[in-house]
């Protein structure tokens, strides 16, 4: 099949960016999304053209690395995928598909289709943890978790970190993904003692960061190709209440 | 060059603790006056990372990619071992200790691996503590699957992504020593070279990936673990960025390379579908609890699944291994595999397929527990092939998947290179010839939460170093070589592309030095190797320019440097004329077609020493000797 592509090219963080036209076509429906990338660049850098930057690793859907907005759509038009995971059977010959990188304050572009999104790494490092160092761990079965209580942290914990849901959102806001650590974390009796500081502390530094605010639109959980779901905002909102009544 | 591995005295199961002992500690003021570079943030690196800063020491962690999260250890699906015994069915340290040796087919050190099954049991431990939510029980206790190679059940998990939550519990434990300044981390940065003075290892060269710079870092140790070489193949259930780069370039500073025929191919991944595929994807091992493999017993019966009656069906593991059945390690479900599509009997358009079908435990179980239980998996698999497992059996084939070989390291993890350390996959030292499924996560944790924070400590406090900075002229040599190469890289303006000769790269290392090799396979590959070496540099395109973001330039190194490793690996598969684990010569087999070991002159670690890109390098031999476990014929039956 053939399509048409239109691309976000931007040379650095700095320089301006433009959309640019591109034709794809030998394009076989069992390739992913980014294997028909990968056949375009091909052609580019046989013509000694400098190759569409984007960035990809795992290539299935886990590691949260890949990160496109296809036709409007943080991941693509699957629900639930991550655009590695998109296959070219999704589309139809003669299609035009518009790829643009991830938008939002807090992730500027790095070069055509790749941003830097250190931001959320910092985000973590305010407080999504547990503070234990190693050793001195007691067994592991010293704590029996009720069984649905592990499944709702893992639920959460599902996360893969892509940033998808704060491209998605107008305001730009990390809840979602904040609020799947928070919940990860204020679920399980390892988290208890930090409870109240983690959820401070990780808001303080989404702010710090430009991340905006929730204004419950809910696009967030509409791209998240984890499917997480948006109650993880309301349990992170009661935290943050609760921490704040616990320290007037 | 004498290898010695350092392993300590004493009876087997207090060696580590007498070690530890005996090894020099560092004064706790005197801690973070020692800088440790620590290249990789997958399972190995960032518990590393993460424990050296608790122990206070000046720790700079680097990766490849944007975040430490993303390290390859985050697909890891299937779970990790540990002899905890939690569910009373004859689980203990001695016996994980046993599978591993066994299922490594007698090619391991002994001593190592004794310490990675006592150390296991502090893995889950500290996991737990960190929130890991690992699988739980209705009575709230912690669940256990089975994997290949074990007869019992000793395998944690967190759904199918055991190695997603368990990198997520060591990246946080990173990110909180990076609030604290203890580790200073450098995202996007590849490692080209080692910086060594006076015969230590005393820093690294790294491309900074979004400016082009190329920057330098003194230590005072250096610790590489950087995963595995499996996309030497090209196509591998391995990440795309995964690269043999940094342990390459390190090698040719001098670090001996272990054992690099050992690779394991995977039996459970999703077949090939095209030229345009850029990677094979796995399907757990985990499957194999549940899921059955079958054949056709008739050659070229083109019949649906669901037309072939059952008595029309060829069990085969079941059938050949009666006490393991589905749950034969991976060397021997993935032999099978290519034997019954040799014989004409492979499924699916290809022919280069087998069935593993979910039937019998979707009635047995219902399809909600299979749903609780590899959800994740079957939604992957449909994805991809746009075929819903629970209705018809899945379709599977043999990929390459993880490499045993590495940097050769002593009982400290220490290479013969004073002062590189090498943890994880990028070392030779825990799984022999084959590596047993859910093992390489409790490596890596082990080597980074628990071995490298007392030996890099005894290393530091037993060696004088004068200091050295990056102005030191080993360092401007060092980046002027790693500068020279992109230069070149770039200068060569051919009309091939890139990924083009991956691909062939690929072709003639799975064709020739895959699943089953022969001498004349191995001669072909190693005539082969070096014409399409000369064919890259002199006709490899590679637009762009240096000096910003180049991924082409980032693959190009990296293929480069696979164009010299792949050599290597074909010799050593060459030169071991046995059949061990996933390392399978022709030539060497039992009646029945099992491996057949040769340990009269093969039980040892093949070392090979770095003489020059295209000459014979020079082999070294660390004996292996059992003490324990008396080395037999591996049987499953
Ligand atoms: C699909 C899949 C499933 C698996 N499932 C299981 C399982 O269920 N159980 C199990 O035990 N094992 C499993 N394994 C194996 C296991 O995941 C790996 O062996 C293990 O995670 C490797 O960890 P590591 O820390 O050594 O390296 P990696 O996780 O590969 O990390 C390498 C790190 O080094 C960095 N790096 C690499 N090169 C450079 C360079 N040149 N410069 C700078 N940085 C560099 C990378 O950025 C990364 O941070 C699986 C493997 C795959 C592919
Ligand atoms: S590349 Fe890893 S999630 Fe897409």
């Amino acid at each position: 099949m053939k399509l048409k592509l239109k691309i976000w090219r931007q040379t650095g963080p700095t320089s301006a960016g433009r959309l640019v036209d591109y034709a794809a076509d030998h394009v076989s429906p069992d390739m992913s999304f980014l294997e028909m990338l990968d056949v375009v660049n091909e052609g580019l850098i046989k013509q000694g053209e400098d190759a569409i930057a984007f960035d990809s690793d795992c290539r299935e859907g886990i590691c949260g690395t890949c990160s496109l907005v296809v036709n409007g759509i943080p991941h693509g038009p699957d629900r639930g995928t991550t655009v590695c995971q998109l296959h070219m059977r999704r589309f139809k010959e003669g299609d035009t598909v518009t790829i643009e990188p991830w938008r939002a304050v807090a992730f500027p572009v790095v070069k055509d289709l790749v941003v830097d999104r250190s931001a959320m790494d910092r985000v973590i490092a305010a407080g999504g943890y547990v503070s234990v160092n190693v050793g001195g761990a007691p067994d592991g079965n010293a704590i029996a978790i009720p069984k649905e209580i592990a499944e709702t942290a893992m639920d959460s914990a599902a996360c893969i970190g892509c940033g998808a849901c704060v491209a998605a959102c107008k305001n730009a806001s990390a809840h979602l993904f904040m609020g799947a650590k928070i919940s990860h974390l204020s679920l399980l009796p390892q988290g208890q003692a930090e409870r109240q500081r983690r959820v401070v502390a990780m808001i303080e530094q989404a702010d710090a960061e430009g991340f905006g605010s929730c204004s419950n639109e809910g696009e967030c959980e509409a791209v998240c190709p984890k499917e997480i779901p948006i109650s993880n905002i309301a349990r992170m909102t009661r935290e943050y209440m609760k921490a704040m009544l616990a320290t007037r | 060059m004498k290898l010695d591995a350092k392993t300590p005295s004493g009876a087997l199961a207090e060696k580590w603790d007498r070690h530890k002992f005996e090894m020099k500690l560092v004064n706790p003021a005197n801690k973070r006056k020692y800088t440790v570079i620590c290249v990789g943030t997958g399972l190995a690196g960032a518990s590393a990372a993460a424990s050296l800063g608790e122990l206070g020491y000046n720790v700079l962690n680097f990766c490849i990619q944007d975040s430490p999260r993303r390290a390859h250890s985050i697909a890891a699906q299937g779970g990790i071992n540990a002899a905890k015994n939690y569910q009373n069915d004859g689980d203990s340290v001695y016996r994980l200790f046993y599978d591993t040796v066994k299922g490594g087919d007698y090619r391991s050190r002994e001593a190592n691996v004794y310490r990675l099954a006592q150390l296991s049991v502090n893995i889950i431990d500290q996991c737990v503590a960190q929130g890991v939510p690992f699988a739980r029980e209705y009575g709230g206790l912690l669940d256990n699957r089975s994997f290949g190679g074990a007869q019992v059940s000793r395998t944690f998990y967190a759904r199918g992504q055991t190695g997603q939550q368990l990198l997520l519990g060591a990246y946080q434990s990173l990110m909180r020593q990076v609030h604290q300044r203890a580790v200073r981390l450098f995202t996007r940065r590849e490692m080209l070279d080692l910086v060594v003075i006076d015969g230590q290892a005393r820093g690294i060269i790294v491309r900074n990936l979004m400016t082009g710079a190329i920057e330098r870092y003194a230590a005072d140790a250096v610790i590489l673990a950087t995963g595995g070489y499996g996309t030497a193949y090209y196509l591998s259930t391995n990440a795309v960025g995964s690269n043999v780069t940094a342990i390459w370039r390190a090698h040719k500073r001098g670090a001996l390379f272990a054992n690099p025929c050992y690779t394991q191919i995977h039996p459970t991944c999703i077949p090939v579908s095209g030229e345009h595929q850029s990677k094979l994807t796995l399907m757990s091992e985990s499957l194999r609890n549940d899921g059955r493999v079958w054949v056709p017993k008739k050659t070229g019966d083109a019949r649906s699944p669901e037309q072939i009656p059952e008595a029309e069906r060829d069990y085969y593991l079941e059938r050949k291994y009666p006490s393991f059945g589905n749950l034969v390690p991976r060397d021997v479900a993935s032999r099978n595999a290519k034997e019954a599509c040799d014989e004409g009997r492979g499924v699916g358009e290809s022919g280069l397929a087998v069935y593993l079908d979910f039937q019998d435990a979707i009635q047995r179980l219902g399809a909600d527990v299979i749903k609780e239980k590899y959800g994740n998996l079957f939604h992957m698999y449909q994805k991809i092939t746009d075929e819903n497992p629970y209705k018809v059996p899945m379709r599977i084939y043999p990929a390459i998947h993880y490499t045993m070989g590495g940097l050769w390291v002593d009982y400290n993890l220490m290479s013969n290179l004073p002062g590189l350390h090498v943890l994880g996959e990028a070392n030779f030292s825990d799984h022999g010839a084959n590596r047993l499924g859910a093992s390489a996560l409790m490596q890596g944790l082990a080597d980074g939460y628990f071995v490298i924070p007392y030996t890099i400590g005894h290393y530091l406090a037993s060696t004088t170093q004068p200091k050295v900075t990056a102005d030191h002229d080993a360092f401007k040599e060092a980046a002027d070589n790693a500068q020279r190469q992109i230069t070149r890289l770039l200068s060569v303006k051919g009309n091939r592309g890139i990924r083009e000769i991956h691909r062939e790269l690929g072709r003639i290392m799975w064709d020739d030095v895959g699943m089953a090799r022969t001498a004349e396979s191995l001669e072909r590959a190693l005539t082969a190797i070096p014409k399409l070496r000369d064919e890259f540099w002199n006709g490899v395109s590679v637009p762009g320019t240096p000096d910003n973001l180049n991924q082409s330039l980032e693959y190009a190194g990296r293929v480069a440097d696979y164009l010299e490793f792949a050599e290597l690996l074909a010799l050593d598969a060459l030169h071991r004329r046995e059949s061990c684990g996933g390392h399978f010569r022709e030539e060497s087999q039992t009646p029945e077609g099992e491996a057949l070991r040769d340990d009269e002159n093969y039980a040892y670690v093949a070392a090979w020493e770095f003489t020059g890109v295209g000459r014979q390098p020079e082999l070294h031999k660390e004996p292996l000797q059992f003490e324990e476990v008396h080395p037999t014929q591996r049987s499953y039956k």
